[in-house]
C-alpha cells in the first residue's frame, strides 16, 4: 500500500474515533488523485504536502457528509498514456468518486478527455493551459490554478504602462511558452498603441543553453524582457543574465518567476526589480492565508510553496462540492462544482458556470532581495475573476457541453 | 580453345599504400581445377575476394564466360554462378545443417523473400541430396555453430554448390581435416568439376593436397604471380621452392 | 548580425562544446573498451554536480569548497563507477551489448531515486567559480572569464587523454582493447582490471564535466536525462572510441546550436523559420547528416564494430516453435478471452496495455532478434502509426479506416528512415534510428496547427460499437493475437531466414546471392509496421496521444521489453510486456520510490537470467522434456 494513502487512512481513522458518530464509522469517500510526483518532484512534494494537511483538518472536523474522506494517490509517470491508465484504475478499481490533480498540461488535457469520456468529475489542479477549459473544455472537467493567460494578463497592463517599443520574448518551447508568447503579444498590443515590436527565443525546456540566449537578447537590444522561463532554465538565465549585464536598465517581467518553487532555489542572486507573479508566503497577512500558513508549518516544520497551496485548495475544493452536492454521484457532483464558491488560502474562490475556471488569482509584484533570499515587494493579490477575456469570447472558443 | 569460363587481367589491389595483389593475370577453363597457392599473406584470399566482388579491384578486369564482373556486388556475382567457401568458414550459426542448405537453395531459386510458406520445409529433399553428397547428411539437424571446424568447411561447399555454380572458389577448403578427409573432400571437387565442368579455384597450404589434385597451379608471392604451371613443374620451380616450399617445410 | 556578435556567440558554442566534450570522452573511452553503451553515464554527470554542491556547502564558496568540490567530484564519481563495473557489468559482459544498455538503464532509475532521497527534489544553485566569478570585455561584449576557463579546459583535457593513452602502459593498454579485443588476451593484459579502470576514467570525467557545470546551472534531477542523448550524439558523431572524434563532434554541435540561436527567425521566400526551435533537434540533424555521409562518424574505425555480433546469443541454435507452443498459444488466447468475464475492469485494461505493448515489442524483436539491428527510436513508428491513425480519425474517418492510417503511416517513415539506417550497422544504425525518432518527435512537437504540439491530441475513442472496455479488449485480443502469430510467422518464412542468415553472417548470405541490405530494409518496414498497428490500438484505448508517445522513454522501453522478455525467445514479447507493465503498475501502488525497484528488478532479471524470461522458461521446459 502506498505510504501516502496509509497516511490517510490512519487519518480517517483518527477522525473516525474522534467523532464517534455512527455516520462516521461509515465507508471514507474515496478521491482519486494523479501527479507527476517522480517527474517534477520540486512543485509536488509541497503540493503533496498541501492536500494532505487539508485532509486531516476536514476528516478531524467530521468528515464530508458524515463520512471520512481518503485520497487514493498515484504517480502518472509525467505521460498522458500513463495517466490514463491510473486514471482508469481509480475509477474501477478503487471506486473514486471523482479525479483531480495533473501537472503538465498533455496530462491534464488527456485526463480531461477521459473525464468526458467516462463522465467522471475531474478537477485539474496544477495544469497551466488556457484549453483545458476553453478549446478543449467540457462538462466534467474543472480548473484551479490561474491559467497561463490569466497570469499573462495580470502582467501585460503594468508591462504597457512602462511604454517600451522593442521587446524580447524568451519563452520555454511548448504549449505554456507558447500561449504565454501568444498571449503577451496579443494583450500588448492591445493595450498599447504605437508600434510595438517583439524579438523571440524559444529554448528547449530544461535544457536552455544560457549563454548564446542572453547573448543574442541583449545583441537584440531590446527595450524590455518577457519571459515565462522557469525551474532550472530561469536559474541558468538569471545568472547569465546578471553576468552580461542584459538586465541592466532593462525592464523585466517573468511569469511565475515570484514563486517559491521557483525564486527560492536563486537565493542571494535572485533578480532584483522583476515584475513577477508569484507568491509571497511571507507576507500576507489575511486571516485565511495566516491560518494555513501557521498550520503547515506547525505540521510539517517547514514554510508552504505555491503547490502546497494548490494541494490544500484543491482537497478543499473537493469537500465544498461533496457538501454542495450532498451526495457522490457525478451528475450531482458537476451540478455542485459551477459556480461552487469555496475558502482557500488566498480567499473566497470560486468556479465559473461558464467555463469551470476558477477564479484563483495570483500575487502580482516585484523581486527582491532579502536577507539573502529573493522575496517579493510591492505586491498585490490578482484576483482571477478580473484577468479573464469577456465571456462572449470565451464562449466563442469553448464548445458546448 | 574458346574463351576461358574465369579471366583475369592485370588485377591490382592496394591496402593503405601496400598492394596485396599486384598485376595478377590468370583463367581458368569449365572443367578445371586450378590451385592458387604462396606464403601466408601472398594475396590469395584477396584475389578470391575480387573475383567474387566482395572486393573492388583498383586496377584490373574479371571476366566470367564474357562478361566483366570486376566490382559488381557479390550476390550479383554470385548470381551469375561463382560460388565459394571462406577461408573462415562463414555459415549461419542459428540455424541447423540443413536450413543452411535450404536457405542456400532458396536463394539460388529467388526464393528468398518468400513469405507464404515455411523455410524448414522447402527444398528439403534437395538439401538431403546436397549434404549427403558433401557427406554431412547425418548432421543434417545439427546446429551450425557446434560442428567441427572440418564438417563446416563440407557444409560451406554445399552451400557453394547450392548455388549449381559454374566457377567454385574454395579458400583453404581442408583446413582442419584429417589427411583422409582432405583427399575424400578434394575428391569431391574434382569429381564435380570433371562431371559437370565446373570451374574450380582453390587455395590450399597442404601440398599434398595441391600436386594430388590440381591440374594446374599458381604460386604467388606478395601479389605477385611468379610461377605458374602443371604440378610436376611447380614442384621442381626452384624460385617457389625459395619462397614458399622451403618457407613451408623449415 | 553583426561579426562581432558572431564571432561572441562562437565562444560561447566553444564552451559549450567543452562541456559536452567532458562527458562525451568518458562514454567513448568505456565504449571503446568494454563495447558498452553505458546509458548511466548521464546519472554519473549528475551526481558529479551534486557531489560538488555538496563540497560547497560544507567548504564554503571559496577555493577550497569550490575547486576542491571539483576534484572531490571527479574521485568520487570515478568510484561510484568503478563500483557499478565491478559490481554488475563485469557480470554481464559476455550477455548481448543490448542487454548491458538494459542493466545501466536500470542504474539510470536507481541513481535518479537515490540522488533525490539523497538531496531533496529542490534545484541546488551552485556558487559561481572560485576566481572566475567576472566577466572581460571582448568583442565589445562582457564574456565571464568561466566560459574562457571552460573554453581551455576541454583540449586541456584532450591533451591529457592523448598523453595517457600514447605515453603510458595503460594508454597503450586501453588503445589495444579497443582497436582490437583480441589482443587484450594475448598482451596478457588483466582485463578485469583494464575495464574497472577505464570505467572509473569515463566516470571519473563524467562527475568532472558535471562538477564544472555547477556555475552554469543548478543541480538538478534533471540533468542525466538532459546530457546524455547529447552525450550519445557526440560520441556517434565523432565515431566510436575515438576522443578526438569526440571532440571535434562536440565543437561542431556546439557551434551549430550557437548559431541556430544566433541566426534567429529568419524569412525564406515567405516563409519564417524560427532558428533558434531547432535548438530542440540539432544534434540529432547533425548525426542524421553525418551518419548518412560517414557510417562510422568522422574519426571512428570500421574495425570497432564487429562484422558479426559475437554475442552468444546469436550463435545458439533457433528452432521453429512446434506444436506445443502452437497450443499454448491457442490455450492462451482461449484464457484471456475469457478475461472480460472475471468482471474487474481494471484487469481488462491491464490486458489491452499489455497486447499493445506486446506488438509493439514483437516488432521491435523482428528487427533485433532477427535481424540483428537495435533501434534505439523504435518509438518513432509506434508514434507515427499513433498519429497516423488520431489525425486521420481528427479530420473524420471512420476508426477503421483512422486504424489503418496507423500501419501505412508507420510503414512510410519505416521505409523512409530504414533506407538509411541498413547503410549502418551496430551501434551506429541504432544511434541513425534514435536520430530518425528524435527528429519525427521534434516535427509532432513543434508543429501545433496539425499534431497540436506538445500538448498533442485528444478525444480519440473507439467507435460506439467497441466503445466498451470489454468490446475493445477483445477487438485488441484479436488484433494482436493476429499480429503477433503473423510475426512468429515471418520468422519461419524465407524471409525470415534470410533475415537471420543475414545477421548470422552477412558475408555469406551475399555470397549466395541475397541481398543483405535489402533484405534488411524489408525487416524494418515489416517491424514499422507492426510497431504502428501497436501505436494505432494504443491511441483509442487512450483516448488521446501526445509527443511523449514516440519520445525517447518509450524507446527504451520497448528495449526493456524485448530483453526482458528474451531476445530470441518467441514468447519473449509478450512476456516482456507483462512483465514490464505489471512491474510497473505494482510497483507504483506499493512504494514512493518505485523507479528505484524497477531499476533494480531489471538489474535482477539482467543478472539471474540473462537470456530473458522467455529464455529462461523455455530453458526450464527443454530441460523438462529430456
Ligand atoms: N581488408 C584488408 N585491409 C587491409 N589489409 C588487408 C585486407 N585484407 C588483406 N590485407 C592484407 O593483404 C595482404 C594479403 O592478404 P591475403 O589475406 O590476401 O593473404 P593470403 O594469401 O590469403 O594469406 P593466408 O595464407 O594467410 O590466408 C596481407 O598483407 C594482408 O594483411
Ligand atoms: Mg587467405
Amino acid at each position: 500500500m502506498n505510504r501516502s494513502l496509509r497516511l490517510h487512512l490512519l487519518a480517517a481513522v483518527a477522525a473516525l474515533a474522534t467523532v464517534l458518530s455512527p455516520a462516521a464509522a461509515a465507508q471514507p469517500i474515496k478521491l482519486g488523485e494523479l501527479n507527476s510526483y517522480k517527474t517534477f518532484p520540486a512543485f509536488l512534494e509541497p503540493y503533496k504536502k498541501g492536500m494532505d494537511l487539508a485532509l486531516e483538518e476536514i476528516n478531524a472536523a467530521g468528515g464530508v457528509l458524515g463520512r471520512p474522506l481518503a485520497i487514493v494517490s498515484r504517480d502518472d509517470n509525467g505521460s498522458p498514456g500513463d495517466a490514463v491508465r491510473v486514471a482508469e484504475e481509480l475509477v474501477t478499481r478503487e471506486k473514486v468518486v471523482l479525479l483531480m490533480g495533473t501537472f503538465p498540461s498533455n496530462v491534464g488535457l488527456a485526463v480531461a478527455d477521459l473525464a468526458k469520456q467516462r463522465k467522471i468529475l475531474f478537477l485539474a489542479a496544477e495544469p497551466l493551459t488556457d484549453k483545458i477549459v476553453w478549446e478543449n473544455g467540457n462538462r466534467y472537467t474543472f480548473r484551479l490554478r490561474a491559467s497561463t493567460y490569466m497570469q499573462t494578463a495580470m502582467l501585460a497592463p503594468e508591462a504597457a504602462k512602462l511604454g517600451r517599443k522593442r521587446w524580447a520574448i524568451v519563452y520555454p518551447n511548448y504549449e505554456y511558452g507558447q500561449a504565454a508568447t501568444q498571449a503577451f503579444k496579443k494583450q500588448m498590443m492591445a493595450l498599447q498603441t504605437g508600434g510595438i515590436e517583439f524579438v523571440e527565443q524559444a529554448v528547449p525546456l530544461g535544457k536552455i543553453d544560457a549563454g548564446p540566449v542572453v547573448q543574442a537578447l541583449a545583441d537584440a537590444r531590446p527595450d524590455a524582457i518577457f519571459s515565462s522561463l522557469f525551474g532550472t532554465d530561469l536559474a541558468r538565465f538569471v545568472r547569465e543574465g546578471e553576468l552580461r549585464g542584459l538586465f541592466r536598465d532593462r525592464p523585466v517581467f517573468n511569469l511565475l518567476g515570484g514563486e517559491p518553487e521557483y525564486l527560492d532555489p536563486l537565493k542571494d542572486e535572485a533578480p532584483v526589480g522583476w515584475w513577477v507573479t508569484g507568491y509571497p508566503w511571507y507576507a500576507i497577512d489575511t486571516p485565511p492565508h495566516r491560518r494555513f500558513r501557521d498550520a503547515y508549518q506547525a505540521r510539517y516544520k517547514d514554510y508552504p510553496r505555491l503547490g502546497s497551496v494548490v494541494g490544500y485548495s484543491t482537497v478543499q475544493a473537493a469537500a465544498a462540492a461533496l457538501r454542495k452536492a450532498g451526495s457522490t454521484d457525478t451528475e450531482k457532483l458537476v451540478a455542485a462544482m459551477k459556480g461552487l464558491a469555496f475558502d482557500s488560502p488566498f480567499g473566497k474562490v470560486s468556479f465559473r458556470a461558464l467555463d469551470h475556471q476558477s477564479t484563483m488569482g495570483a500575487y502580482v509584484g516585484r523581486t527582491a532581495l532579502k536577507d539573502g533570499k529573493g522575496v517579493m515587494v510591492d505586491w498585490r493579490y490578482a484576483d482571477g475573476k478580473d484577468h479573464l477575456p469577456s465571456d462572449d469570447a470565451v464562449k466563442a472558443m469553448r464548445p458546448a457541453d | 580453345m574458346t574463351e576461358p569460363l574465369l579471366a583475369v587481367t592485370g588485377l591490382r589491389k592496394a591496402f593503405g599504400g601496400v598492394a596485396a595483389v599486384d598485376d595478377v593475370s590468370f583463367s581458368v577453363a569449365a572443367g578445371e581445377i586450378v590451385a592458387l597457392i604462396g606464403p601466408n599473406g601472398a594475396g590469395k584470399s584477396t584475389c578470391f575476394n575480387l573475383i567474387n566482388g566482395q572486393l573492388a579491384p583498383d586496377a584490373g578486369s574479371v571476366r566470367l564466360g564474357g562478361t566483366a564482373i570486376g566490382g559488381a556486388a557479390p550476390r550479383a556475382i554470385a548470381r551469375l554462378g561463382v560460388g565459394r567457401t571462406f577461408q573462415v568458414a562463414a555459415t549461419f550459426a542459428s540455424m541447423t545443417v540443413r536450413e543452411n542448405v535450404q536457405l542456400a537453395l532458396l536463394a539460388h531459386a529467388g526464393a528468398q523473400h518468400q513469405i507464404g510458406r515455411r523455410a524448414t520445409t522447402a527444398l528439403a529433399a534437395e538439401a538431403d541430396a546436397l549434404l549427403e553428397q558433401v557427406r554431412m547428411a547425418r548432421f543434417a539437424d545439427q546446429g551450425c555453430a557446434t560442428l567441427a571446424y572440418g564438417d563446416a568447411k563440407r557444409v560451406e561447399l554445399a552451400l557453394a554448390l547450392a548455388n549449381a555454380p559454374r566457377l567454385l572458389l574454395m579458400d583453404e577448403p581442408t583446413a582442419g581435416m584429417s589427411p583422409n578427409s582432405r583427399n575424400r573432400m578434394m575428391q569431391l571437387a574434382a569429381d564435380l568439376a570433371r562431371q559437370t565442368r565446373v570451374a574450380v579455384l582453390f587455395t590450399e597450404h597442404d601440398m599434398d593436397v595441391v600436386f594430388g589434385h590440381a591440374d594446374r597451379v599458381i604460386v604467388l608471392d606478395r601479389g605477385r604471380i611468379i610461377a605458374e604451371g602443371p604440378p610436376a613443374a611447380i614442384r621442381n620451380e626452384p624460385r617457389v621452392r625459395a619462397v614458399y616450399l622451403g618457407d613451408d617445410e623449415a | 548580425m553583426t561579426l562581432a556578435s558572431l564571432l561572441a556567440q562562437l565562444l560561447n558554442g566553444l564552451a559549450g562544446a567543452s562541456s559536452l566534450f567532458l562527458v562525451a570522452a568518458g562514454l567513448t573511452l568505456i565504449f571503446g573498451v568494454s563495447r558498452v553503451v553505458n546509458f548511466a553515464h548521464g546519472s554519473l554527470y549528475m551526481l558529479g554536480a551534486y557531489v560538488a554542491w555538496t563540497s560547497v556547502a560544507w567548504f564554503g564558496r571559496g577555493p577550497v569548497g569550490f575547486w576542491g568540490g571539483v576534484l572531490l567530484a571527479t574521485l568520487v564519481v570515478a568510484a561510484i563507477g568503478a563500483l557499478v563495473e565491478s559490481l554488475l557489468l563485469r557480470r554481464i559482459y559476455a550477455a548481448p551489448e543490448l542487454l548491458q544498455l538494459a542493466a545501466t538503464f536500470g542504474v539510470v532509475l536507481i541513481v535518479r531515486d537515490l540522488t533525490l532521497a539523497t538531496w531533496g527534489a529542490e534545484d541546488l544553485l551552485g556558487p559561481r567559480a572560485a576566481g572566475f566569478a567576472g566577466v572581460v570585455d571582448l568583442f565589445g561584449r562582457a564574456t565571464p572569464t568561466y566560459e574562457l576557463l571552460l573554453i581551455v579546459v576541454g583540449p586541456l583535457v584532450l591533451a591529457g587523454l592523448w598523453w595517457l593513452l600514447v605515453r603510458t602502459r595503460f594508454g597503450v593498454q586501453i588503445r589495444a582493447a579497443t582497436e582490437n579485443r583480441a589482443l587484450v588476451g594475448a598482451l596478457g593484459i588483466n582485463e578485469a582490471r583494464l575495464f574497472t579502470q577505464v570505467f572509473a576514467l569515463g566516470a571519473g570525467l563524467a562527475g568532472l564535466a558535471g562538477a564544472l557545470q555547477l556555475p552554469r546551472e543548478p543541480a538538478n534531477l534533471g540533468m542525466d536525462l538532459a546530457i546524455i542523448a547529447e552525450a550519445f550524439v557526440v560520441t556517434v558523431v565523432g565515431g566510436l572510441g575515438s576522443i578526438t572524434g569526440a571532440f571535434l563532434a562536440a565543437l561542431l554541435i556546439g557551434l551549430v546550436k550557437a548559431l541556430c540561436v544566433v541566426v534567429g527567425t529568419v524569412e525564406f521566400g515567405g516563409f519564417a523559420i524560427a532558428f533558434p526551435k531547432l535548438t530542440l533537434v540539432a544534434e540529432f540533424v547533425v548525426m542524421a547528416i553525418v551518419l548518412a555521409v560517414r557510417p562510422y562518424g568522422l574519426l571512428g574505425q570500421p574495425a570497432v564494430i564487429p562484422a558479426t555480433t559475437p554475442v552468444a546469443e546469436f550463435r545458439a541454435l533457433i528452432r521453429p516453435p512446434g506444436r506445443r507452443s502452437l497450443a499454448a498459444a491457442l490455450a492462451l488466447a482461449a484464457v484471456a478471452a475469457l478475461l472480460p468475464f472475471t468482471g474487474d475492469e481494471y484487469r481488462l485494461i491491464l490486458a489491452t496495455d499489455i497486447l499493445v505493448l506486446a506488438v509493439f515489442a514483437a516488432s521491435l524483436q523482428f528487427l533485433m532478434g532477427g535481424g540483428g539491428m537495435a533501434s534505439f527510436g523504435h518509438a518513432a513508428y509506434f508514434g507515427l502509426g499513433a498519429y497516423g491513425a488520431a489525425l486521420a480519425f481528427k479530420h473524420g474517418a471512420p476508426m477503421a479506416f483512422a486504424l489503418a492510417a496507423a500501419p501505412a503511416a508507420a510503414l512510410v517513415g519505416a521505409v523512409i528512415f530504414g533506407w538509411f539506417c541498413v547503410r549502418l550497422s551496430g551501434v551506429y544504425l541504432a544511434m541513425l534510428t534514435l536520430a530518425f525518432a528524435q527528429i519525427v518527435w521534434s516535427i509532432a512537437f513543434q508543429w501545433d496547427a496539425v499534431t497540436g504540439g506538445s500538448n498533442g491530441l485528444v478525444g480519440i475513442w473507439p467507435a460506439p460499437l467497441l466503445a466498451d472496455k470489454r468490446d475493445y479488449f477483445w477487438f485488441v485480443l484479436t488484433l494482436a493475437g493476429a499480429a503477433l502469430a503473423a510475426i512468429a510467422w515471418l520468422a519461419q518464412t524465407p524471409l525470415g531466414y534470410a533475415l537471420r542468415g543475414s545477421r548470422d553472417s552477412a558475408l555469406r548470405a551475399e555470397a549466395l546471392g541475397i541481398d543483405v541490405r535489402r533484405t534488411q530494409w524489408m525487416a524494418f518496414a515489416i517491424a514499422g509496421t507492426f510497431a504502428g498497428l501497436a501505436g494505432g490500438l494504443h491511441v483509442f484505448s487512450k483516448g488521446s496521444l501526445s509527443p511523449e508517445t514516440l519520445a525517447i522513454p518509450r524507446s527504451v522501453d520497448a528495449l526493456v521489453m524485448v530483453l526482458l522478455g528474451g531476445l530470441n525467445a518467441i514468447a519473449g514479447p509478450l512476456l516482456g510486456a507483462a512483465a514490464f507493465t505489471l512491474l510497473q503498475d505494482g510497483l507504483a501502488r506499493a512504494t514512493d520510490y518505485w523507479r528505484a525497484v524497477l531499476g533494480a528488478a531489471i538489474l535482477l532479471i539482467v543478472l539471474l537470467a540473462p537470456m530473458g524470461i522467455g529464455g529462461a522458461l523455455q530453458r526450464l521446459f527443454a530441460r523438462g522434456a529430456r
